[in-house]
């Protein structure tokens, strides 16, 4: 299993149990005790599971077991690769403090934060579609 | 990977691409506003992204991946099927509310993605099989 593979792979994991806790957060009931942000966690929630678990966990998978691109490049650009995992996580990192902070009390500054999430999210998919797209072949 | 195979992956990452630009234009709109209207792609955002991506993907790996019959794959007519039913309710499910709602259009969608699903289903079953059987 390549490096980048267990990375994808890892990450996915601490998404999932991310994505758990955030829907437990957003499932308790109301209290004065509780971060008022926990009751905006709902968008969170799904885009920990569905981005972070799912979509990261095919992504690893795929890079390991997609039909090779070439015998040099075997599993297509690297670099491209290695990009779709920094820009997809830190897009999804900053969607989780950016989107509940700015849903709870909305600011330029979370605005502005929430609008790169989504060009750095989209990038990383994006990388990760031009990587792919080569790689699914016939043989 | 068979022709199929191919089909099904390629497309599955065309929704990807499509679901994910939606996505992203949904979230610029959630910090810095363009324009109201982005909010109806919602449900073109989830059904690209659940069906279109995600089920279509694992169509697509399950008919690589699956036990063989020594090197035929079963019913492959049933497995085309599935695509051309799965693709056909997408759109349908998806232009519903451009097409008129009343017409039915979204109903028949769901209808043939439940089709597609049974004929995929018909066609992996016996795949699913131990060694050598």
């Amino acid at each position: 299993m390549p490096p980048l593979t267990r990375l994808f792979i890892k990450t996915a994991l601490v998404y999932l149990a991310l994505a758990l806790l955030a829907g437990l957060a957003r499932s308790l009931p109301p209290s004065e005790a509780l971060p008022a942000f926990f009751a905006y966690l709902t968008p969170v929630y799904f885009h920990l599971f569905m981005a972070g678990w799912v979509l990261q966990l095919i992504i690893g998978v795929g890079y390991w077991m997609f039909p090779k691109h070439t015998r040099e490049q075997p599993r297509g650009n690297e670099a491209l690769a290695w990009a779709a995992y920094g820009l997809l996580n830190a897009g999804l990192a900053l969607r989780v403090v950016a989107e509940p902070l700015h849903s709870l009390q909305p600011h330029p500054a979370w605005g502005w934060a929430l609008a790169l999430s989504a060009v750095l999210q989209w990038l990383g998919g994006m990388a990760f579609v031009a990587n792919a797209w080569p790689r699914i072949k016939e043989h | 990977m068979p022709g199929l195979s191919v089909w099904y992956v390629r497309t599955a990452l065309v929704y990807l691409a499509l679901g994910l630009t939606f996505g992203m234009l949904m979230l610029w709109h959630k910090g810095m506003p363009i324009h109201p209207a982005l909010w109806a792609l919602l449900p073109a955002h989830i059904e690209f992204l659940l069906l279109g991506w995600t089920l279509q993907l694992a169509f697509g790996v399950a008919f690589w991946i699956l036990p063989r019959f020594r090197t035929k794959r079963g019913n492959v007519r049933l497995a085309w099927l599935a695509y051309a039913l799965l693709n056909a309710g997408i759109w349908l499910v998806t232009l519903d509310p451009w097409l008129g709602r009343l017409a039915g259009w979204g109903w028949t969608g769901r209808v043939l993605e439940a089709l597609a699903v049974i004929a995929f289903a018909l066609h992996a079953w016996p795949r699913i099989k131990p060694p050598g059987a």
